[in-house]
């Protein structure tokens, strides 16, 4: 069993807290992880594995994790697969097992283990895909999905909340000259080395402490502690800034890093100010990865078992925390690391089996486990664990020349292998740089930039695998870090050592199995990827490395693959016959250990993410009572409701009001620009296909602008103030992208057009006035009344007065109609829009007018069949919208020339119509197609825009495409279907003009 | 992750820029030929190595620019105004 030591480690001995397991109290001391905490406590089945339903303990002390997934937090803050080798313990933690029903001792689906011979790799997808059939649609994939949800809840991993995130996230920037990544020995002196020489240097730490692997010698190995605390005081003294908790999960182009900072996930109860997460962009111009490296499993039977750990684990649980992993301990290696792990635990009282693949080793090490009373095997390797929930014994291999043979067994509680060691070579291998093999030291090393990347690699994560070499490597790498950003220094910088550093070599070994012994060996415990697996992926032809990979899942868990890729490639280079170079190594992408969406939104949530905007009027029409819509990003009254009405009635209301007598709308959201200087008229001219250069000043005019391509881009009115002075406004949708495209033409273009261009749209609200009394009720507003008499201000002129409101206000006015009423625009600049809408108001209310919303402005404009941007959805010719008078065929414009296109000149193209039920009791929806009668399939021949019910026709209308167009549905039978929405009912419909009203226009000139 | 420094407000994160197009486009005139137009707006060189792009410094001085991009590095080896007129006048207030 695996127990707390009387004495030693790093934890807090003063302090006990508590938590809570499977629903059970247990304690620890502050300094533990969940990992070290549980061993302490003896519980060695953690949670139960993905597919097969295995059971699973603590296999790592670190983010290689894959046996220890749990859950942890409650209700809103449960996080799913959190590795319990980095989560540090708190008052009060909360964690439980994964995958185990209704238990992790009696789980279901452990039954799966027991039929796992006939779950190889693929064979989910080979069984449920099914065989096409040729005249049944998607036969293979609808069966597969059909069976997908009772897989996935078999297979899987912990469930996340369903809840909103209640924690904060944040995101930052930050520069640099040297970024250093890991606080090891390594890493510590290229911060102290950089530091001194003046560069501003940036340490980031993923664990709470530095020291990186000094943290797991004896604390009292005084020598290690002085050492220790000498490369921390020189790298802080030195002005290193340094972050612990910190990830440096990426690196992307030109020096930038990506860190997640975990600010309060080791906090019981976090600061209200406190984020939980930040997320930082980091510019550096050098980085030293001194990221370490991790320490390789072995296959052999059951190496997955609860009590089979790495070696380097087993020491660090003894040495930082104070935990023995267990009384009778196996090691085994294949290479020299492991040597100090077996002699620290024999050291503590364990009783320790030494177990070393090799042959031989020279006579020190040889003594140095013997002198500490360590049994050490030569020639003998793991073969297979037993044991049920946790590892009893081991079946031991011996070596016969390059083979194995079934040898004794020996029993034990404690497991624990090493495979040899993995640089961590992540974050180089990010900037796309393929990773090479070493043969000598049985690992990738980062491969050489072909680009130059700012990047230096130093200690371990360089394959250099002693201390002392480690400091001398991370010296050398910050000399290289000096002389790229300071050019030439005092001294030349010092050669790095050279990679390797172990007394004897390793035998490189990925797999023990022996004649006549079935095995379940894992590769990938975390997808449960078992090495027949990978030999079946061979066997099938799916033989390179990106292929292997997605075959068998092998590498796509959490861990990345950090754990078994290498024995994965080895195995696949062995049932090749080749070697692992040849089969080549995957790509690692970033992150390195898992980011939580949270910290990629960071602050990028609800109305941060999607700003809201309010025009001057928005109090005042809450006060008058406007329920509010969203169009775009803007908040906007879409009816204004009188006791008793709904939506229905109170558009219907409004819109036969304005037809009536006078009504209000809020238009401020219009785009508004201030086109100015003594070339404006001809911009305008070339920026619209009608002709602008002509109209007189105190006129506007309607327009349309197209795209180089020929379709439309957008609609406004432009009214002319003065020779130079233009007030453009666009639709709200495209009030941004018309002032982006206006600056482009300006400054790439016709850079000699002597123009400037002004978004006014914040400066000018803005107010409708529609109806036949409208001009009555805006001429009792006004300081001079007859300035908008029908002579003064005919249809289509433009005015700059002042209201009668306070000491006069000044205003913009145009007499233009969108609802094909008597109508005028008034503007004002946007302080003054409150008091604006008092005065019309004021006027308004006893001519029986009424406020109106977007949705009788959309009743009232369907009638007419003017577009939208519900038309002009970037498909739409001017012809396609009934709009080509609107080019003169002799006037060269912006999308002139590419309108011509046979293409967008068929007849047989979508065109503008109304559309009209048969049965005028019937209704149909925008968003519904529009086909020809009893052949409703595929996307139809057209589809409806926007639908109403026409107050002033007294039945539902709507606009939308069909193919042809008006002229070739005259006498078709045509209905509007929506098979997502209403089934296989369909309506019988009238194809019309889209001019439902007033079609010659008299109203408005009125 | 590029950063572009921007004639008018210096070295300024890609994300208060906007991306323009091929800025070795020469557009023709309004009334030429739809060929012409054509072969201006959709044809495309797509190069492996330095090419020249408008960008619009849109979240700052609204600004169009020219830069020179390595397509595959993504360094930028020259930023200016688009404008040929305001191009020559920051040149010449740099050289004084």
């Amino acid at each position: 069993m695996s127990a707390r030591q009387p004495g030693g480690g790093r934890i807090d001995r003063s302090q006990t807290i508590a938590f809570r397991w499977n629903g059970k109290e247990l304690t620890g001391h502050p300094g533990d992880t969940l990992a070290s905490a549980l061993l302490a406590n003896d519980v060695q089945l953690v949670g139960r594995s993905f597919k097969y339903h295995r059971p699973r303990g603590v296999m790592s002390a670190g983010v290689e994790e894959s046996g220890a997934l749990v859950t942890v937090g409650e209700g809103a803050r449960r996080d799913p697969n959190v590795k319990a080798t980095t989560q540090e313990l708190y008052p009060g933690l909360v964690a439980s097992s994964q995958n185990a029903t209704p238990g992790v001792r009696f789980d279901i689906g452990a039954l799966a283990n027991l039929f796992s011979r006939f779950l190889p790799a693929g064979f989910y997808y080979k069984t449920f895909m099914g065989p096409r059939i040729a005249h049944k649609k998607g036969g293979g994939t609808a069966m597969w999905m059909r069976y997908e949800k009772i897989i996935r809840k078999a297979a899987g991993m912990g469930e996340a909340s369903r809840q909103p995130d209640p924690d904060q996230y944040e995101h930052g920037h930050d520069f640099c000259d040297v970024l250093v990544v890991g606080a090891g020995p390594a890493g510590l002196s290229a911060a102290a080395v950089a530091a001194r020489a003046g560069l501003d240097v940036l340490l980031v730490e993923q664990a709470p402490e530095l020291g990186g692997d000094l943290l797991s010698e004896p604390v009292t190995h005084a020598q290690a502690e002085s050492q220790l605390a000498g490369l921390i005081a020189e790298a802080r003294s030195a002005g290193a800034r340094v972050m612990t908790r910190t990830t440096a999960f990426g690196l992307y182009d030109g020096g930038v890093a990506g860190l997640l900072e975990r600010v309060t996930d080791h906090l019981a109860n976090p600061a209200r100010h406190q984020p939980r997460q930040r997320f930082w962009t980091v510019r550096a111009k050098r980085i030293i990865i001194a990221a370490g490296a991790l320490e390789r499993h072995l296959a052999f039977g059951n190496n997955d078992r609860p009590g089979v750990m790495t070696a380097t684990a087993g020491r660090t649980y003894l040495n930082h925390y104070g935990v023995l992993p267990g009384a009778r301990v196996v090691v085994a290696t294949n290479n020299d690391s492991a040597y100090q792990a077996a002699v620290d635990l024999a050291g503590a009282g364990a009783e320790v089996v030494l177990l070393d693949a090799r042959h031989a080793v020279d006579d020190e090490l040889h003594r140095f486990a013997r002198n500490a009373g360590v049994a050490l095997r030569m020639d003998s390797a793991p073969l297979k664990a037993l044991g049920g929930w946790r590892v009893r014994a081991l079946q031991l291999a011996v070596a016969d020349g390059e083979r194995w043979t079934r040898g004794g067994v020996e029993p034990c509680d404690s497991l624990l292998v090493s495979g040899g060691w993995s640089p961590t070579i992540h974050l180089h291998s990010h900037r796309g740089v393929a990773p090479v093999w070493n043969d000598e030291l049985a690992c990738f090393l980062a491969g050489q930039s072909q680009s130059g990347e700012p990047i230096v690699m130093a200690g371990a994560a360089a394959g250099i695998w002693t201390t002392a070499e480690c400091v001398a490597s991370g010296r050398a790498a910050a000399g290289i870090a000096i002389a790229a950003t300071n050019g030439a220094t005092e001294t030349a910088p010092v050669p790095p050592p050279a990679a390797g550093g172990w007394r004897n070599p390793i035998r490189p070994l990925y797999e023990i199995r022996a004649p006549g012994v079935k095995l379940k060996s894992l590769v990938d415990p975390q997808n449960d990827v078992t090495a027949d697996d990978v030999r079946l992926a061979q066997r099938e032809g799916f033989t390179s490395v990106e292929h292997l990979k997605r075959y068998t899942t092998l590498g796509m868990a959490t861990d990345g693959g950090k754990m078994g890729n290498v024995i994965g490639l080895a195995l696949m280079a062995e049932a090749l016959g080749g070697t692992i170079p040849q089969v080549g190594a995957t790509v690692f992408r970033p992150p390195y250990t898992p980011v939580s969406l949270g910290a990629l939104r960071g602050r990028s949530v609800d109305a941060h993410f999607r700003p809201l905007r309010r025009t001057p009027l928005h109090e005042w029409n809450l006060k008058h009572g406007a329920t509010m819509t969203m169009a775009g990003l803007w908040h906007r009254p879409w009816y204004f409701a009188r006791a008793g009405e709904g939506l229905e009635q109170a558009y219907v209301r409004e819109a036969a009001t304005v037809r009536e007598t006078v009504g209000l709308c809020d238009v401020t959201s219009l785009g508004k620009i201030a086109v100015q200087g003594p070339d404006a008229a001809e911009f305008l001219d070339r920026i619209y296909t009608n002709r602008f250069a002509k109209l007189a000043v105190g006129k506007a005019r309607y327009g349309i602008m197209l795209r180089d391509d020929g379709l439309v881009l957008d609609d406004g009115t432009t009214w002319r103030l003065s020779a130079t002075d233009y007030f453009m406004t666009t639709t709200t949708a495209h009030a941004a992208k018309v002032m982006v495209w206006l600056e482009e033409l300006l400054h790439t273009r016709w850079p000699a057009l002597r123009v400037h261009l002004t978004s006014v749209s914040e400066q000018w609200a803005g107010c409708a006035l529609a109806g036949p009394k409208s001009r009555e009720t805006l001429s009792a507003c006004l300081k001079a009344p007859e300035a908008v008499s029908d002579e003064a201000l005919p249809f289509m002129g433009v005015l700059e007065t002042a209201l009668n409101v306070g000491g006069g206000v000044e205003c913009r006015i145009a007499r233009i109609s969108f609802s094909g009423e008597m109508a005028y625009e008034v503007y004002v600049p946007s302080d003054h829009a409150p008091a604006m809408m008092d005065a019309l108001w004021a006027a308004a209310e006893p001519r029986g007018g009424c406020l109106y919303g977007l949705e009788a402005l959309g009743a009232l404009r369907i009638e007419k069949g003017h577009v939208t941007g519900a038309e002009l959805d970037g498909r739409v010719t001017l012809d396609d919208a009934g709009l080509g008078k609107m080019a003169p065929p002799d006037k060269p414009f912006i999308g002139n020339a590419l309108r011509k296109r046979p293409e967008l000149l068929r007849e047989d193209r979508p065109r503008l119509v109304g559309i009209a039920p048969k049965n005028r009791g019937d209704t149909f929806n925008a968003g519904a197609i529009l086909c020809a009668a009893r052949r409703v399939s595929g996307h139809g021949e057209g589809w409806i825009t926007a639908v109403t019910h026409s107050p002033a026709l007294g039945h539902w209308i709507g606009l939308g495409f069909i193919a042809g167009g008006h002229a070739a549905w005259r006498d078709k039978p045509a209905v509007a279907a929506d098979p997502v929405r209403k089934g296989a009912a369909t309506v019988e419909v009238e194809i019309t003009s889209p001019h439902f009203f007033d079609p010659g226009g008299e109203r408005m000139r009125g | 992750m590029i950063r572009i420094n921007c004639p008018f407000c210096g070295e300024r994160d890609h994300s208060e820029f906007t991306y323009g197009g091929d800025g070795s486009v020469d557009y023709p005139p309004l009334d030429a030929p739809a060929e012409e137009w054509h072969d201006a707006v959709f044809l495309r060189e797509n190069p492996r190595g330095v090419q020249l792009e408008t960008w619009q410094h849109v979240s700052g001085c609204r600004s169009w620019l020219l830069l020179e991009r390595d397509t595959v590095t993504h360094a930028i080896h020259s930023v200016r105004a688009a404008h040929p007129g305001i191009a020559a006048a920051l040149e010449k207030e740099r050289r004084r």
